[in-house]
């Protein structure tokens, strides 16, 4: 069998940006949240918070590590196999990535030394202000390369000439239609992940009665974050479908799984959509339901997949599963959201096993619903990696080999397996050490704080914890 | 359009952030290449808090270098990386498991040693894979047009990885007198008889390739003989720094040797620049022909014109912060 560089590319371009996209989506609502932590501690004084902090700043840091790591394979993939692409539209993405790495990266990495090791070497205050840097940081670096992949999606204020990308209006560029939205749609992503994975595990150590007072104040200020955030993403991804039925209607067209233009589309619960015979099998569906969600008219018309030829249409079935899958995690966490309120008002919330142990599981949830909606949104808009400008096909590599690319993908799977596995397992390590730190994870670092110089600042700290 | 010559500023400004780069991240590479050799667990300790704070910034530099080229001159961007895409790889791959060993060593109890490894690894095999990157830069690329159509392998011969050993002895002398300034007691110790060896193992190394790369680069020939001038001035700048590391070692200076070492670099560095000038992708494209479009270049120069100088700031603040010697037992977090 022939080696084909173009779809083990995309393979590996697929696995490299899911297994990176899990770290920073969940780092960037946690450095919100130790943000908040490390506020309320300096204002209030009450050494709970700073507790709370400085496990999650644990936390943290392990997935940081990974996050940084997968994210330099991520500026040298778009090189090493999309070399065309690069070159192409170098005039845009090269600016664009640059201002993320001086305006984000070089804040989050510079205040995040600070932040993990620097409590004892300077002012309270300092050390807050590092924490909302290093939380400024992830929100600047998803603000350039969401800009970045809308730009992708929907490219306006640029023009090809001679077959490379030129800038006509930077602000058009950058703010392209669909930029809005993604950025939205992300960074409520990103707080639901933080707010679920931190209930969850409060959740778990409440079920083991372990810092019931800490675990419970953080459980309240999670469940919150959710009750408000679930539904408000709901609408906000709402919105970004209906500019993404404007912009790219063959993408909506595969998420609802509708082949021919027509007016009063059903809503499909279940199908399996047959891309070779352009329909779909066992079809479950509630009548005139996906016009009126994306038209808000029960007659209105929506665009088919089949208005495209057969060799531009996106993969259908990947991209109309990744969209239930994601709209069925968001429906979920809606209704969590509303029991932790319902139980709220009980004041058992915390105190409820089948709730806390729904809560357990998740944790995980917001991990599957953001790569999913990954998944629709750049499966959706297969063939194009440039939308309407440049195919995949266009954009690999020249001198790549289908040897190449598969022993590179071999070889990432490998490393990103045994760093992943290492990382999930140091990961449940903090957390089986928790937040008693005084006790268990103090002792586990006796061995390197043996000779720990008596500084004056240390001491004081070290006893005000006790 | 613009009354200067963008591709020339941002040449030096790209110039300038690989020194960066090569000098920061050189040296905590360098402590990664050392660590088996460290004394005992407790010197590892040592080692590895003097540079857990600074590393992650780092290596942003490396990150600023790929996308500063993928802004400025696109073209190295589109040829080096399918030319090194092997090697590439095997960077990437040592970066990260010597970033994660970081955070995972201080974690693990009876795997511990995996992570030393780790570290230790991935900073050899990173190191390496920079020198070759060096070394296949002055050999030249095999290009047609714009693209690149040499195999996958045309890096990796006899030259580059003598130049991927010269790297990787140089990062050791960066990291053995960084540890030095950081360490006292029997790790300083330990550094202090460690450097000697190093320096000449670098000289020599150093030597070998400056002699073998007339024969791989027929116009460093005509470069540096065609005419004795200026560019002599290097290589005699760096003797001088080799110098006065070896003086500042004898009189056991705390941190003259790790700044002669960084001198070492940048002039060896220079040294390599001038010769290659104005060529970025050796033998056909010169910065002109590699170059962004105008508005390209322009609009992130105006930013970074502004944004750098902040990140200096708040970079040199951090190594003000964890100024002074690290010392044994200091804790993580």
């Amino acid at each position: 069998m022939e080696l084909d560089p173009l779809f083990l590319s995309r393979l590996q371009f697929a696995f490299v940006v899911c297994f990176h996209a899990i770290f920073p989506v969940f780092t960037i609502g946690l450095a919100s949240f130790i943000a908040f932590l490390e506020g309320m501690s300096f204002r209030t004084g009450d050494p709970t918070w700073e507790r709370l902090s400085k496990f999650w700043i644990q936390v943290f840091a392990v997935v940081f590590g990974m996050g940084v790591v997968s994210g330099i394979v991520m500026a040298f993939q778009f090189g090493t196999n999309w070399s065309n692409f690069s070159y192409a539209a170098s005039n845009f993405l090269g600016p664009v990535l640059s201002y993320e790495v001086i305006t984000a990266f070089f804040l989050e990495a510079a205040f995040l030394g600070v932040l993990l090791f620097g409590r004892d070497k300077v002012p309270q205050g300092v050390h807050l202000f590092a924490a909302c840097m290093v939380a400024l940081g992830t929100f600047i670096s998803s603000f350039w390369i969401l800009s970045a992949n809308s730009w992708m999606q929907t490219p306006v204020g640029t023009e090809l000439r001679d077959g490379m990308i030129h800038v006509a209006s930077w602000s058009e560029a950058l703010f392209s239609p669909s930029f809005p939205y993604r950025f939205m749609h992300m960074a409520l992503a990103s707080f639901l992940t933080g707010a679920f994975v931190v209930a969850g595990v409060s959740a778990w150590y409440l079920l083991r009665q372990r810092e019931v007072e800490l675990n419970r104040k953080a459980l309240s200020v999670s469940l919150w974050m959710i009750l408000l955030i679930a539904p408000a993403q709901a609408v906000v991804g709402d919105y970004h479908g209906l500019n993404t039925l404007e912009h790219q209607p063959t993408k909506v067209a595969a998420m609802e799984g509708n082949w021919q233009r027509g007016s009063g589309v059903p809503l499909l619960l279940f199908a399996w959509p047959d891309q070779q015979a352009q329909t779909n099998h066992f079809e479950i569906a509630i009548p005139k339901l996906a016009s009126f969600i994306l038209t808000h008219d029960w007659e209105g018309e929506l665009p088919g997949i089949a208005e495209v030829p057969y060799a531009e249409q996106p993969p259908v079935w990947i991209v109309f599963w990744s969209f239930r899958v994601m709209v069925g995690i968001g429906l979920l966490m809606i209704a969590f959201g509303l029991t932790g309120l319902l139980l709220r008002r009980s004041g058992r919330y915390w105190q409820t096993p089948w709730f806390l142990n729904g809560l357990r599981w998740m944790s995980i949830t917001p991990f599957l619903a953001v790569l999913a909606g990954w998944v629709v949104t750049e499966a959706g808009r297969a063939p194009w990696l440039i939308y309407g400008v440049m195919t995949h096909a266009e954009g690999l590599t020249p001198s790549l080999t289908g040897g190449m690319a598969l022993f590179t993908l071999i070889g990432y799977i490998l490393v990103y397996a045994v760093v992943f596995s290492a990382g999930l397992y140091y990961l449940m390590r903090v957390l089986q050490d928790g937040l008693e730190e005084d006790l268990s994870a103090e002792a586990t670092h006796e061995v390197e704080r043996a000779s720990r110089p008596l500084s004056a600042t240390h001491v004081r700290l070290e006893q005000g914890e006790h | 359009m613009v009354p200067f010559d963008l591709s020339m500023i941002w040449a030096v400004i790209i110039a300038f952030g690989i020194i960066m780069y090569v000098l920061m991240d050189g040296f905590d590479l360098g402590v990664g290449i050392l660590f088996p050799f460290a004394p005992d667990e407790q010197a590892r300790d040592v080692m590895m808090n003097s540079v857990a704070p600074v590393w992650d910034g780092n290596e942003t530099w490396l990150v600023l270098g790929g996308a500063g080229l993928l802004a400025a001159f696109p073209l190295v961007y589109s040829v080096l990386l399918p030319a090194m895409y092997i090697g590439v790889f095997l960077l990437l791959a040592g970066l990260i498991f010597r970033g994660v060993a970081f955070e995972f060593r201080f974690k693990a109890n009876t795997s511990r040693y995996l992570w030393n490894w780790a570290f230790a690894g991935g900073s050899i095999v990173a190191s390496f894979a920079q020198g070759a990157v060096v070394g296949a830069y002055i050999q030249g690329f095999n290009t047609e047009g714009l693209v690149y159509v040499g195999g996958p392998l045309d890096w990796l011969t006899p030259f580059t990885v003598l130049t991927g050993l010269g790297l990787l002895a140089g990062y050791a002398l960066l990291g053995c007198t960084w540890l030095i300034m950081k360490s006292e007691g029997y790790i300083q110790d330990w550094a202090y008889k460690l450097a000697p060896k190093l320096l000449a193992a670098v000289l020599l190394v150093f030597v070998a390739i400056s002699v073998w790369t007339p024969w791989v680069d027929p116009s460093a020939y005509a470069r540096w003989f065609s005419s004795i001038g200026l560019i002599w001035i290097f290589p005699l700048l760096a003797g001088l720094c080799a110098l006065q590391i070896f003086r500042s070692l004898r009189k056991r200076r705390e941190a003259m040797p790790f700044m002669a070492t960084m001198g070492l670099f940048v002039f060896t560095y220079l040294g390599l620049l001038v010769t290659k000038w104005p060529y970025i992708i050796p033998p056909n494209h010169t910065i002109w022909d590699a170059a962004s479009a105008p508005e390209s270049q322009l609009f992130l120069l105006l930013g970074l014109l502004f944004v750098i100088p902040i990140v200096l700031t708040y970079t040199a603040w951090t190594y003000w912060v964890f100024r002074g010697k690290v010392r044994a037992g200091e804790g993580y977090h």
